[in-house]
């Protein structure tokens, strides 16, 4: 009985992954290989041509996608590392009140700050109308609807997921260990390259994990800020599947883009060296 | 041309503002050390010992006054322009390198030619005792191993002089008392001046060429550790070092009454507060003869402690006297708890204070 404890501890756990994942997921896959119409019902035909079809038409959205969410995820590094480290080691007693600031916008729903963006960066909104008002900007400068903006929400909407991870690292770094460096003749240039950047790394890891695959496969962005033009694979399984009804069509490309993320991972990880991340980690 | 002291430290002040108060961690110390040696700031929590050592090393800059290297002011230089390295309290190794690298950053960052820093780093592993364990990582390694990766990433650099801040707080009590002894001989065998801060008063005795007493930001006492022990300069040194009976009272005519007792204080008249070690006191049933400082008491305490027995005395007036005695002949004590006793010793072992 004492041996089975932690299992059965585990055990409402386990029950959620496979209510909640494994069988949707399952159900999904066999969705994917069907064939019919909302109609007339579907039925298992294992058509592998869903995925050739779904990705022969929409490869340009799935690229612009991937595209999207990797401009999106290193602008929220760039952005979010000085953040979490300014947080971390300037923030005094202070640190809770700022990480608090960081997660205020979450009491606001995330398609209605994506929705105000709409109104702030309209072409005649209060921010660039005022501007072109005084004569500062030309007539036909315009923000939305276009690749920038998409990206810029997205940045916008993740950045706090870049910067807590990479916090919590920076936090945990021995402020002796950079004297230590300094030091040992390390200027404070060389202090930050060789031991405080490789010892935030595996925040940033977690930081890119969090960011760029929900970045990537977010239809609310392209959607409110993007126009017609910028549409990603989000926005194309959304409609394939509640607007046009074609289950196995958006089932195949759920599975391409969770594939597709999936491989990038993997490569990502093996490119860092999650092996080296890890270890430093967990100290 | 006159040696240069490896350190010197003139009128060093450190003030911190601390909820709007101006707080003052280093009243002011000067001091030089010397070349080679081994010198301890000891003191208790507080006192602003590891401020000094970390004004030395470049992390806190001087609200006033001046620190010179080599007599070089570097009172404004960065740490990591100047010739000397710290073995910190916690270690603080790179936890995401190996003992190698570990002990190689310095000489890398110098851009130390390859070669060198090949036999450097082999040279100073072998001497910590460290060879065949470079590619482990600090966790894996053990409180006195850790110690010997952080000595070492500091002497490979041969610096001018090498600060260790409370370096074996950390271990326990076994591994200290050999890590104390091993220090020594390395210290001996770089031939490199430590400056070596601590609260613990026998490490400071065991290792040191001078020991500066700090108290509260200032230097109480500085000098050996022989003179220190035996000619504590203040009340605080006395009690701090060791154990020390305080006697005070009005001498007359080189004698001080204290509780019925006569004790001996040449050259001394009116108000005074001696000192005996209590190693120094005799306890014996009859009251001796002869030239010597003589009192009664009651023992009230007596602790057996394997190479010693330590007695507790009261004298008529209530000053309490601590008493060591050697068990180098007898398996019995002394005396016992409730005997009336006489407490002797020699005149040279009155030490008065601050004189």
């Amino acid at each position: 009985m004492k041996r089975l404890t932690p299992y059965l501890l585990a055990l409402p756990g386990w029950m959620w992954l496979a209510i909640f994942l494994v069988v949707p997921m399952a159900a999904m896959a066999s969705v994917s290989l069907q064939t019919g119409n909302a109609i007339d019902g579907f039925a298992m035909t294992f058509s592998v041509s869903n995925y050739t079809d779904a990705l022969s038409r929409y490869s340009t959205q799935l690229v612009r996608s991937l595209a999207y969410g990797g401009a999106a995820t290193l602008a929220m590094l760039l952005i979010g590392y000085p953040v979490a480290y300014w947080i971390a080691f300037k923030g005094g007693h202070r640190k809770s009140m700022y990480l608090f600031l960081l997660l205020l916008p979450f009491f606001v729903s995330f398609v209605l700050r994506t929705i105000s963006w709409g109104f702030l960066l309209a072409d005649d909104g209060i921010l660039f109308g005022t501007l072109k008002g005084w004569g500062l900007l030309p007539a036909d400068f315009h923000v939305l609807a276009t690749a920038f903006a998409v990206i810029a929400g997205l940045t916008y909407n993740w950045l706090p997921f870049m910067i807590l991870p990479i916090y919590v690292a920076l936090e945990r770094v021995d402020p002796r260990v950079v004297e230590a460096a300094q030091d040992l003749y390390a200027s404070r240039t060389a202090a930050f390259r060789r031991v405080v950047l490789p010892l935030s790394l595996p925040g940033v890891f977690a930081g890119v994990l969090m960011t760029f695959v929900p970045a990537t496969a977010d239809p609310v962005n392209a959607q409110v800020l993007g126009g017609t033009s910028n549409t990603m694979i989000g926005n194309i399984i959304q409609t394939t599947y509640l607007t046009n009804l074609q289950y196995p069509t958006a089932s195949a490309l759920s599975f391409t883009l969770m594939a597709v993320l999936l491989v990038g991972i993997f490569v990502y990880a093996r490119v860092l060296g999650t092996e080296n991340v890890l270890e430093a980690a967990a100290r | 041309m006159a040696e240069l002291n490896a350190i010197e430290l003139e009128g060093v002040v450190k003030e911190y503002v601390s909820h709007g108060e101006v707080v003052q961690a280093v009243k002011g110390v000067t001091l030089d050390i010397a070349e080679g040696e081994f010198f301890s700031l000891l003191g208790p929590s507080g006192c602003g010992k590891t401020t000094t050592m970390r004004m030395i090393a470049g992390f806190e800059e001087p609200s006033r006054g001046v620190v010179k290297l080599h007599g070089q002011d570097v009172t404004n230089v960065p740490p990591n322009k100047r010739d000397v390295n710290m073995v910190f309290q916690s270690y603080a190794l790179f936890p995401h390198m190996n003992v190698w690298d570990n002990v190689a950053f310095g000489l890398k960052q110098r851009r130390t030619p390859q070669e060198e820093i090949k036999r450097r780093v082999g040279e100073i592993l072998e001497i910590v005792d460290l060879t065949g364990r470079e590619k482990r990582r600090p966790r894996e390694m053990s409180g006195g191993q850790q110690q010997r990766v952080a000595l070492a990433r500091a002497l490979v650099n041969r610096p001018s002089a090498l600060l260790l801040d409370e370096p074996l707080g950390a271990l326990d009590l076994k591994l200290r008392q050999a890590m104390q002894i091993e220090l020594k001989r390395i210290q001996r065998e770089v031939g490199i001046t430590f400056v070596y801060v601590t609260h613990d008063q026998s490490e400071a005795l065991t290792m040191s060429d001078r020991i500066a007493v700090m108290k509260d930001g200032l230097v109480e006492q500085l000098a050996g550790p022989r003179e220190i022990y035996e000619r504590p300069a203040s009340s605080f040194v006395a009690g701090f070092i060791g154990t020390s009976n305080l006697l005070s009272g009005v001498a007359n005519g080189g004698v001080l009454e204290v509780g019925g007792g006569r004790v001996l204080v040449p050259e001394r008249e009116g108000d005074v507060t001696l000192t005996v070690r209590p190693e120094k006191i005799t306890i014996s049933a009859e009251k001796p003869d002869g030239e010597v400082s003589v009192v009664p008491g009651t023992v009230t305490e007596v602790v057996y402690l394997g190479t010693y027995t330590s007695y507790a005395v009261s004298l008529a007036g209530g000053t309490e006297v601590t008493v060591f005695q050697q068990n180098a002949h007898d398996a019995r004590n002394i005396a016992e708890r409730g005997d009336a006793v006489w407490l002797s010793w020699q005149a040279q072992h009155s030490y008065a204070l601050g004189s």
